[in-house]
């Protein structure tokens, strides 16, 4: 290849460089050619489906006689009719949170190639822990959205998926592919784009994605770009958390905690039965007097056998943190639990505070 | 004084419309609100804003032709 800034280091760097590609379906089989052509020298393709005709349209790698066969292991083969020197490792099951460290951990960087806000979780959380950097895509109808997240930063945290969304969507509440259909253009562009963010990231090139946001309108012709802040009430990823949720039901199944507005929780605290569970960290304001105890979010799944059996409200700065730490509670502890909406920011809006 | 809006993804299932021009919303909390009642089931949807193209983590005050876009997470690949 001869361009200007893409000589024999940049080569290099790609030689020596390892990718995951996570999900070998619409954005994984159009990326996976790409990263080949580039020269990255060892790809890991994982991908627990089998083909289905229905596939065929966007997932441009598989052709009817591989209906039936392993995604990742088809995929394979063709990379290495492509080019036979590449290192390839075949992962032919779904990753889950007791596979993901072992796996993830083996290669620099992640591309997003899955169908479902499960997986994409289950990525970002793990690439959390590992401090790994992961080229996020994803396709809705007739738009894409693109963006690299957590990549290392001199000072602070990096931006993660959960800067965008903290917690994952109920049951029902976003569509998934399967149900709304996508043009297979579509997830052509947005997984080629994953790939050419993933050559900038080894090769330095250029200006990442990260930081932004890029939504593509394919019947527009149009992309919107966004910058992108940190959520300062982000859930906190510990190793021992991860190990113990469960991202399918986390984010499929799992019924919603109640939340509850500032008049029934004025209400609910009159009862004697009720446990109030501040879970903000120590050094936020406003001190309160109406709570029963301070767990910190970071100390929380350690400190549950702590919590006595009484129904539990919890509270925190703007009601988001709350609903992940009652999710947690129920889960472990099976105690009726509720979350404060809008926290104490709510709160302390009401007339007379 | 006039604010546009830009609905992405499956939001534009609830607005029926992926832009809407509204008048005399002086921060996003006002946009907000006015929507969730025009569009009730908006209430229920995940998404985050951004104004002028940078995302927003609290109310923002709105001056007169800024951009108020929302958009929702997508699953698809």
């Amino acid at each position: 290849m001869i361009l200007p800034g893409f000589g024999q280091e940049a080569q290099e760097k790609l030689r020596a460089a390892k990718v995951l590609i996570v999900g070998m379906g619409g954005l994984g089989c159009p990326a996976l050619p790409y990263l080949a052509g580039a020269g990255v020298g060892t790809i890991g393709i994982m991908d627990g489906d089998t083909v289905s005709l229905s596939n065929l349209h966007r997932q441009v790698l598989f052709t009817e006689e591989d209906i039936g066969s392993n995604k990742a292991t088809v995929a394979a083969a063709r990379l290495q009719l492509q080019d036979a020197e590449i290192k390839v490792a075949v992962y032919p099951y779904t990753l889950t949170n007791q596979n993901a460290l072992d796996i993830i951990g083996q290669y620099d960087l992640v591309l997003d190639g899955t169908d479902n806000f499960a997986a994409k979780y289950l990525i970002n959380d793990a690439c959390v822990l590992l401090k790994k950097p992961f080229i996020y895509g994803a396709v809705s109808r007739f738009q894409g959205q693109l963006a690299v997240f957590n990549m290392p930063v001199a000072e602070g945290r990096p931006l993660n998926y959960r800067d965008l969304f903290p917690v994952s969507p109920r049951p029902g509440e976003i569509q998934s592919c399967e149900e709304t259909g996508v043009i297979g253009v579509l997830p052509g562009i947005i997984g080629t784009m994953q790939a050419a963010e993933v050559v900038k990231l080894i090769t330095g090139l250029g200006d990442l994605l990260y930081g932004r946001l890029l939504n593509y309108d394919v019947l527009q012709a149009r992309s919107y770009e966004i910058r992108l802040s940190l959520q300062p009430e982000i859930p906190v990823i510990d190793k021992d958390s991860f190990l113990q949720m469960n991202y399918a039901f986390d984010c499929e199944e799992e019924e919603d905690v109640p939340e509850i507005n500032v008049a029934e929780f004025n209400r609910l605290v009159q009862q004697p039965n009720i446990f109030v569970l501040d879970v903000r960290e120590r050094h936020e304001y406003p001190a309160i007097d109406f709570s029963d105890a301070q767990i910190p979010m970071s100390e929380l799944q350690s400190s549950l056998e702590t919590l006595p059996e009484k129904e539990i409200c919890v509270i925190c700065h703007q009601g988001i943190r709350s609903v992940y730490a009652a999710q947690l509670i129920r889960a472990r502890r099976n105690l009726p639990v509720y979350s404060l909406k809008g926290g104490l920011t709510a709160y302390f809006n009401q007339p007379g505070k | 004084m006039q604010i546009e809006l830009l609905f992405f993804g499956s939001l534009t299932d609830v607005t029926t419309v992926s832009r809407l021009i509204v008048e005399n919303m002086t921060d996003t909390e006002l946009v907000k609100a006015y929507l969730e009642e025009r569009y009730p089931a908006l209430r229920a949807a995940k998404y985050f804003m951004a104004v002028n193209q940078q995302m927003i983590q609290q109310v923002h005050t709105l001056q007169p032709g800024d951009v108020v876009a929302f958009m929702p997470p997508f699953s698809g690949g």
